[in-house]
This record gives structure tokens, C-alpha cells and sequence, in this order.
């Protein structure tokens, strides 16, 4: 667990918001401020750093406390024939708590990465994948295939972390690795002995059809083109061949840097492939995603009703639907009268425009274009509260650690609040 | 408050009370003596009716990775089975990949208190517990998985005493807060990501070089020698494939006496006999459970139906996800740790191979002698989702139904079996064992499974019935820690039961071993791997109950 060894500062952290669980962070606190002093990244000491702001709710607008806030949530929330709670990007107690929440009031669960998610769930959902775990990439991984993503951007620490590393059962030196569409933005993907990966770019719109080619190539199938978006076939057919002969391939994809329309096919065809790899050698996919607590949404969703977000309860069983409970269309169609939204993570993350009654949960110091009903500041987890995140492997849940005092409910808590207020007056 | 259960027929094989008329007393969610001239608060009239200790689950896949994989990837299926809102409930699904609330409320309506997750992969124990702490009124636990993890594997293959493995294995009990400890397909899991399809019981691992059979006897070894109450839990070598019973049967003579759990056996007991070379190697299997008194098993029933299949054994699974139906699947391979598959499968009464695999699991059931080493389980979701229970009882305590059903199967698969032939009828008394007292004694609780003064008030109430399937399906009453929970097969109540551990001693030099393995290989720092106690009761409903290591069936 994260300890304190000297007065203020914190050894072993886990980030919340990195997606990659890194919990070897070294952290200040003095009163509110919070200071990544070791290991932090663009991505990590932004979102630990950024000042408290203010804590007390407002209703309106206007400065109220916690209890009138609560009140008036419950209000909006129960008196909608269909309440949205959206956002949600919240650790598993809070979760949980919107679940329950929800179940009362009969309303519809999203969450704000649904749509990039969405492309990963319907492809488990409808011919499934091998996929794999980061210790497994940092100690196995002999070749890496970025598709259409670069990693870095997302994901800062992701080499240094898995792939320059000597694993149990391969060096640094021999790792290779490979992008597709995109290249890297920066020299994270650069071997320490200087190797630079290959990079295969194409159009975005190409992806598609060369991820196609790649699978075809990969079962021997004769192909009748010289190039697939501007990329030789030969240079996919070295491709292939590579990943064919590599002891532990992973082909990674970041279904939320694929925004066209159906690109779950794309991860099909990429998962799909990587079966068909498994036929002789070992390969796996990695979807990489889990931030802003959308594996954490979709888990415990998951476990309590069976289904992912985009599950409405108004007819008082779950019920789930990847296309007509998605927020965007329900907020548009105004098939729902009242949006709860919860961003406990990052003050960026505001809800829609909509002219509907809202309530906000969020980070303190959200500023909104268009002022809500209520606005509750509320703790961000692993570092105003205690909680569980899920890493983007889906796999492993991080314990997260109340490193200051800043007086902010949790999430849970708000929830909570709201629902027995809804129950009890 | 003093509860009294009044004129109950009562079953406790704990007390060797085998169908007595005799009354219970509760009081502050334990059963008490006879208090003398104590009032009275509330009776309960069970005159006529059939009364046990609450049934305890000792195999059963309810929390966990790939237990999630299996729920979000079967939506057609939860939406045959929508389970809704009610003043008491929340909703949810059932059937196959049940959500965690409707898997405690449909165990508590057919009677059980108490299930064990038998596949916790130690770095995927948090969500386990986490998803077992949203399972209303039962009781639960782990088994935390260990044999294909590299740190053992390093272990053995550099050499390393049982003793150091002792504390390794002990390290996790208490890192994950399980209690017991399973392997499954051992080493296999890793030899898969190794790329090799099999791995037989002496076949070596291409890279430690190590065998099943040395990782069986060093885990039961350990779990011996750390007096842990649950003996080592088995899945076996060769899941489902046929020929498989020479190697369970190796399995069984190779551990040489040691205390071992095969769980279920019914997949590790084929033959190659026969037009199809597939066979039922149930007779032989049972012998040599009758015979080895160090061996206790769960069959693993198989029934009819739609249901999926979750597993960590990622080698055997993705051997069969040709068979998924529907045809979708996920292997995974994870954190150096373990692996799992999830593959739907559908088994039906006019194919061959699926008609015998239920005669088999019968006969195993039938023909080992010992109620007391046998345990009523289908590997839910595996062989069959739990909430088919109450008609494997049927099926074991009415030999006409049986055979009726055994008629309507494909018909080679009944000239195989010799199950219409076996004259056995499981007795209440003997249910009882295998589902109440010696699950207990087997997972290592000491107040629970008996009616005994000072157990755990987990009591459930039937009304007989000759139809034993409609008996058990809808209890009169369950009391959950003296609370009553279910009235006519109905949850009336929702409580919250706690979470049972062991905590074997270990020395702490092995944990300054694993901080540089996990800084130098894994992705998270060792303090943050293990698993705090109050990461379980922080919700204030959970709670963790500690086991002594009293050494169970050790030798």
C-alpha cells in the first residue's frame, strides 16, 4: 500500500488516470497541493497536480450545502419519467452506488468513453479474442504491433514501463516493434540502443482494408493488389511473416483513436487475425483503454447486471442496448428528461450541452459553459478518498489511497445520499 | 432474541442425526442448548418438515475475470432470464453467467448459505472479492490458483526447498485472502504461452522443465505441511480429453497418500473404448477414489442445456473453442500469474459424447461409496448452471427418474453406461453429508454444515416431497446466521454473510524475495498486490472470518 515515509510524501502511489495502473509514484502533499515528484508523466502529474478547487456545492449556481444540493439532485432525479446518470467515470464504489441509484429510480447507465468502448464490447460480445495482461507484454513480448494508435500520446509510460525492459523470457534488444497507420509522436518507441520501430503509415480511412490484408496475408491467402493505402504488400507480407514467426506477437489497438463509423469491424479483423495466429505461435491482442474509469464503469456494471453500460433499467429489469441507450442519442432524441452526470477524475470532462435538468458530480474546480442545477464538487479517487480502479487490461484492479484531507465526499457517498434522499424524503 | 424451530425432522450427519425429531434453538445467530425456562420470541412450526444445516457450494464459479468475460459476453443469454426490481431486490439476470445479486438470492432459495470460488487468480483476487462482495446472504471464499505462476515455476526449476515453497504458498493465502489453495492444469497455463498444446502428467514444461506431477506433489505437499484444512483443489491434466482417466488415475497413485480434492472428476474420467473412442472410465475412477481415503472429489455434472464454459485452464480451452456455441470465445493469458477461457457451450441429450458425459458424472456419483468424499457440484457454470441442483438431487435420489431420463438419450451413449443397472438411491442422510457436512469439514469450517450448540444458525427447511427436484427447489424456510431470508422459496429478507480465510504462518524473508521479483517483473509493487482486510469490510457489509490451519484430513 502507499506510505507515507517522510511527513507529506508518499512512496508507491498508484495513478488513477494513466491507464496503466504505474504505482511507483512519489508524491507530495502540503495541505490540498499535491506534487508528483518522481515517475510522473504528461498525463499523470497534470491530472494529480491540478489545484483543488472549490468544495462547497452549488445549487443554481449559488453556494449550498451538501444537504440542499442532495435534495435538489434527488428532486430532478426522481421526478424524471427517464433519469440519464452518464459520465460515470467514478472508481467501483462509486460505481456501484450509480448502479443502485439507478436500479431504484429506473434509469438508463453510460458512460463517457461508451462510444471507443463500445467498439472493443461488440466484438467480445460477438466472436471474442485472445488478449493478454501488461506483465505478460513486459516479459514475453518478442514483437509489438501498434495499430492505428499512438501510444505514447495515450499512454506515456507504456514503453518504459513493458517494452525496454529485459523480461523473464526476452531482452530489451530483442523486441521489435511495429506501427501500422499511425506512426509515434515522439521516441518512446525508440529501442535504448537506438533502433527505431517501423512504421507502415496509411490513411486513416485506409486502416480498415489493410488490417484485412494483414489477415489474409497472415493464412497464405493469394491477394491479386501490389499495395493496400499506399502500403506495399510486400511490406505487409514481411509483416505477416514476422508476426508468424514471433514467439509472443501482441497487436495492440486503441478502439478510442479509431473514430469511423462501424470500426468495430476493424477490431474484429484484428482479433480475428490474431486467432488465426494462435493456430501455430503464440500472439495476443491488447486493447488499450481504461481511463477515466470506463473499464471500472463496465465491470462492475457487468457483475451487477450482467450486461455493460448503455443498460437502462425502466421497466424494472436490466436492459442493454449498445445503440439506443447511448447518452448522445438519448440527450438528442430527448428520450430522457433529467441528466445526472459524474466526472470524478478531470474537471475537462463537463457534461453535454443540453437543456435538461442536470445534476453534476465532479471533479472540484469544474467550471461549465452553461451553469447545472447542481453541481456537488466530489473527491477524486486515489487521492481525496480510497477506492478500486481497473488497469487497462481489464484484469487488475489497483487499490487507490486517500492521500489528503480535503473534506470531499466520494462519489459513493453523493450517490448515496441522492438515493436515500429519493427513498426517504 | 431467542428463535425456536419446533418439531423439525432433523438431519445433521455432523451429529449422526439421521432423520430425528428434535428442536432448535437460535439465539444471536447461533444455535444454543435448550435454554432453560428462556422465553420464547419466535417459533416456528416444523412439524412434518425436513431440516438441515444450511447447503455450502464447495465448487462453484461466481466472482472472478473470467466470470465477468462470460456474463458481458452473453447478453442473448441474460435476456431469456431478466430478473426484476422489488421492494427487497435489486434486478438482474440468471441462467448461465447469473449477476452477482440474483446468484446470492437463487442460492439462498434453494437452500445454500454458503459458496466457494474455486479458481482465484491471485493478481485478479481483489475483483474476485469485490464481486463476491456484492453477492447477497451467502457466505464465500476463495481458492486462489497457483502452478502455472512463474515465481513458483522459477522456484522449482532453480531448485528451491519446500520449505521456501511452504512460505510461498502461504504468502498468498494471506496476499489474496483465500482459503485454499487450487492448480489447475498444472503448469500448463504457462506452458501454453510457451506454445505447447498439452501437458501430460510427466511431460516437461519446454522452459522450467518441470512436470504436472512434481507441481501436484510440492502444492499438496505445502498445503499439507501448512496444516491448511482444505486439501490441495486439483483440476487435473487433460481436461475432457478422451484416454484422460489413465492420467487422473496416475494422478491418484502418483501423489503418493497425500491429501487431495480432484474437482470435477467427470471431465478427468474418460476412456477411448468404443465405435467413437469415447468411454466411460467411471468405474475404474471410482475404485480408486474408494480405495485412496487421502481423495476426495466433485463430479462436475453435466445436464443438458445451454450454458458456458470458464475456466483458467486457457491450454484445454482454447483446444475446444471449435465447439463454443455460439460460436464465440476469449482465451487470455495473464500477468505471469495464470490464464483463463470462456467458451459458451451447449450440451445435448441426442449427441454421443455430451449423453455419456452425464452417465458418467452418475455413475462416479453412484458408485463411490463414501457420501462423505464425493461433492454435489456441476463446476457452475461448466457442466451446468446451479440453479439445476435441485434436479441433480432428483436424479441421484430417484432411481425410476433417472432412468427414464437415461432413455431418452442417444442411444449409443446407453449402451456405454452401465447406469441403468446401478440400483443405488442417494438418502436424505447422505445429501446431507455431501452437501452440508462434509462440504464444511472439507473448505475448513468448523461452525458451519452442522446443527450442532455454538454453529453458525445457517438453517434451511423443507417441506418433503416425492418429487425430490420440486423439494429442493423451494425451501420453507432459510435462516442466514438466525435471520430468516427465504420463506417458501422466497427471499423475504436480504443480509450479508462474511468472507472465510486461512492464514497460515510464513517467514517474511520470502516477501523481500517477491518485492525484487515483482519490481523487476511484475507491474505493481508488492505492497499493492496484497489484498488489505479492509478492502472486504470497508463497504460495511463484508466481512472477513479467519480459520485456524488445524491440518483437516493431513497426513
Amino acid at each position: 500500500m502507499a506510505n507515507m515515509n517522510e511527513q507529506g510524501v508518499w512512496e508507491h502511489v498508484p495513478s488513477p488516470f494513466c491507464g496503466i495502473g504505474s504505482d511507483d509514484l512519489k508524491i507530495r502533499v502540503s495541505g490540498s497541493r499535491v506534487e508528483v515528484l518522481e515517475h510522473g508523466d504528461a498525463v499523470t502529474k497534470a491530472a494529480f497536480e491540478h489545484p483543488l478547487g472549490e468544495t462547497q456545492p452549488l445549487v443554481d449556481g449559488k453556494p449550498a450545502s451538501l444537504e440542499q444540493a442532495v435534495a435538489r439532485a434527488a428532486g430532478i432525479v426522481a421526478e424524471a419519467e427517464l433519469p440519464l446518470l452518464a459520465g460515470l467515470a467514478t472508481d467501483v464504489a462509486g460505481m456501484r452506488a450509480a448502479l443502485s441509484l439507478a436500479d431504484h429510480i429506473g434509469a438508463v447507465v453510460d458512460n463517457m468513453n461508451s462510444t471507443a468502448a463500445m467498439r472493443n464490447i461488440l466484438v467480445l460480445q460477438d466472436s471474442g479474442w485472445m488478449t493478454t495482461t501488461l506483465a505478460e507484454v513486459k516479459n514475453r513480448a518478442d514483437l509489438f504491433v501498434a495499430v492505428g494508435v499512438d501510444v505514447e500520446a495515450l499512454f506515456p509510460r507504456f514503453f518504459e514501463r513493458h517494452i525496454w525492459v529485459d523480461g523473464m523470457f526476452v531482452e530489451a534488444a530483442d523486441r521489435r516493434i511495429v506501427y501500422i497507420g499511425k506512426g509515434p509522436s515522439g521516441y518512446a518507441a525508440v529501442s535504448p540502443d537506438g533502433r527505431k520501430p517501423r512504421v507502415l503509415l496509411c490513411e486513416e480511412e485506409d486502416l480498415p482494408a489493410v488490417v484485412s490484408m494483414l489477415r489474409l496475408l497472415v493464412n497464405d491467402r493469394p491477394v491479386g493488389v501490389d499495395s493496400v493505402g499506399g502500403i506495399p504488400i510486400t511490406e505487409l507480407k514481411s509483416l505477416a511473416k514476422q508476426l508468424k514467426g514471433a514467439n509472443y506477437g501482441v497487436v495492440a489497438w486503441a478502439a478510442g483513436a479509431m473514430d469511423w463509423n462501424h470500426a468495430e469491424l476493424t477490431v474484429q479483423s484484428i482479433c480475428e487475425m490474431v486467432k488465426d495466429l494462435n493456430h501455430t505461435t503464440r500472439c495476443s491482442g491488447l486493447p488499450l483503454g481504461g481511463r477515466e474509469g470506463d473499464q471500472t464503469a463496465n465491470q462492475v456494471c457487468g457483475w451487477q447486471t450482467g450486461y455493460p453500460v448503455r443498460t437502462r433499467f425502466s421497466r424494472g429489469i436490466p436492459e442493454y442496448d449498445p445503440y439506443l441507450n447511448a447518452s448522445e442519442r438519448l440527450l438528442g432524441s430527448r428520450e430522457v428528461d433529467a441528466l445526472l452526470w459524474l466526472s470524478a477524475y478531470n474537471c475537462a470532462n463537463t457534461p453535454p450541452d443540453t437543456d435538461l435538468p442536470t445534476v453534476v458530480l465532479g471533479r472540484s474546480g469544474m467550471t461549465f459553459d452553461q451553469t447545472p442545477q447542481v453541481y456537488i464538487p466530489v473527491g477524486v479517487p486515489g487521492i481525496d478518498h480510497a477506492g478500486h480502479t481497473y488497469r487497462l487490461d481489464n484484469v487488475v484492479a489497483v487499490r487507490l489511497f486517500k492521500l489528503r484531507d480535503s473534506g470531499l465526499p466520494s462519489s459513493a457517498q453523493v450517490l448515496q445520499l441522492i438515493e436515500q434522499s429519493v427513498r426517504y424524503g | 432474541m431467542l428463535i425456536k424451530l419446533t418439531g423439525g425432522t432433523v438431519y445433521d450427519p455432523a451429529h449422526r442425526v439421521n432423520g430425528r425429531v428434535h428442536n432448535l434453538y437460535i439465539q444471536d445467530g447461533r444455535i444454543v442448548d435448550p435454554p432453560a425456562g428462556a422465553h420464547v420470541d419466535i417459533e416456528y412450526d416444523l412439524h412434518g418438515m425436513v431440516v438441515m444445516a444450511g447447503a455450502i457450494d464447495m465448487h462453484t464459479h461466481i466472482g472472478g475475470g473470467k466470470v465477468n468475460i462470460a456474463r458481458t459476453m452473453l447478453p442473448e443469454d441474460h435476456r431469456a432470464d431478466p430478473v426484476t426490481h422489488t421492494e427487497h431486490l435489486r434486478s438482474g439476470c440468471g441462467h448461465a453467467a447469473p449477476s452477482t445479486l440474483t446468484t446470492g438470492y437463487r442460492y439462498a432459495e434453494m437452500g445454500f448459505t454458503a459458496a466457494f470460488e474455486p479458481a482465484v487468480l491471485p493478481v485478479n483476487a481483489r475483483q474476485a472479492h469485490m464481486e463476491m462482495g456484492d453477492i447477497p446472504i451467502l457466505d464465500k471464499g476463495g481458492y486462489v490458483m497457483l502452478g502455472s505462476d512463474d515465481f513458483l515455476l522459477r522456484m522449482m526449476h532453480d531448485g528451491a526447498d519446500q520449505k521456501a515453497i511452504n512460505d510461498y504458498v502461504a504468502w498468498t493465502l494471506n496476499a489474496s485472502q483465500c482459503i485454499g489453495i487450487k492448480v489447475v492444469n498444472p503448469g500448463g497455463i504457462s506452458a501454453f504461452k510457451f506454445n505447447q498444446r498439452a501437458l501430460d502428467l510427466d511431460e516437461e514444461h519446454t522452459y522450467y522443465g518441470v512436470t504436472p506431477r512434481q507441481v501436484l506433489k510440492v502444492l499438496a505437499t505445502a498445503v499439507n505441511e501448512l496444516a491448511v484444512p482444505h486439501p490441495l483443489h486439483v483440476h487435473g491434466c487433460n481436461l475432457g480429453v478422451p484416454g484422460n482417466m489413465e492420467t487422473t488415475l496416475k494422478t491418484i497413485g502418483g501423489i503418493e497418500g497425500l491429501p487431495i480434492h480432484l474437482t470435477h472428476i467427470q471431465f478427468h474420467s474418460y476412456g477411448t473404448e468404443g465405435d467413437f473412442k469415447f468411454s466411460s472410465g467411471a468405474a475404474q475412477i471410482a475404485e480408486a477414489i474408494n480405495a485412496n481415503r487421502n481423495v476426495t472429489v466433485d463430479v462436475g455434472q453435466i445436464l443438458f442445456g445451454q450454458t458456458v464454459t470458464a475456466s483458467g485452464d486457457n491450454m484445454r480451452q482454447h483446444a475446444n473453442a471449435g465447439h463454443a456455441h455460439p460460436h464465440k470465445w476469449v482465451c487470455m493469458d495473464i500477468e505471469c500469474d495464470a490464464g483463463c477461457g470462456v467458451v459458451p457451450f451447449r450440451y445435448r441429450d441426442k449427441n454421443f459424447v455430451n449423453a455419456l458425459q452425464w452417465a458418467i458424472g452418475l455413475e462416479i456419483f453412484l458408485l463411490v461409496e463414501d457420501p462423505w468424499r464425493v461433492f454435489l457440484t456441476t463446476d457452475h457454470p461448466n457442466g451446468a448452471p446451479f440453479t439445476s441442483y435441485p434436479h441433480l438431487i432428483r436424479l441421484l435420489m430417484d432411481r425410476s427418474f433417472r432412468n427414464e431420463q437415461l432413455s431418452r438419450l442417444h442411444p449409443e451413449a446407453q449402451k456405454m453406461t452401465t447406469l441403468a443397472s446401478i440400483e443405488r438411491e442417494y438418502s436424505l442422510y447422505e445429501i446431507a453429508i455431501m452437501t452440508r457436512a462434509a462440504a464444511a469439514e472439507l473448505v475448513g469450517l468448523s461452525d458451519r454444515g452442522h446443527l450442532g450448540a455454538g454453529a453458525a444458525a445457517d438453517i434451511t427447511v423443507y417441506v418433503p416431497d416425492d418429487d425430490r427436484e420440486k423439494m429442493f427447489s423451494r425451501p420453507r424456510y432459510v435462516f442466514k446466521d438466525g435471520q430468516l431470508v427465504v420463506r417458501d422459496g422466497q427471499v423475504v429478507n436480504v443480509v450479508w454473510g462474511t468472507t472465510h480465510v486461512v492464514k497460515p504462518e510464513y517467514d517474511p524473508a520470502i516477501e523481500k524475495q517477491l518485492a525484487s521479483y515483482f519490481d523487476r517483473y511484475q507491474t505493481m509493487k508488492l505492497d499493492n498486490f496484497i489484498i488489505q482486510a479492509d478492502e472486504i469490510s470497508e463497504d460495511g457489509r463484508g466481512s472477513v472470518t479467519i480459520h485456524p490451519c488445524w491440518g483437516g484430513r493431513g497426513v
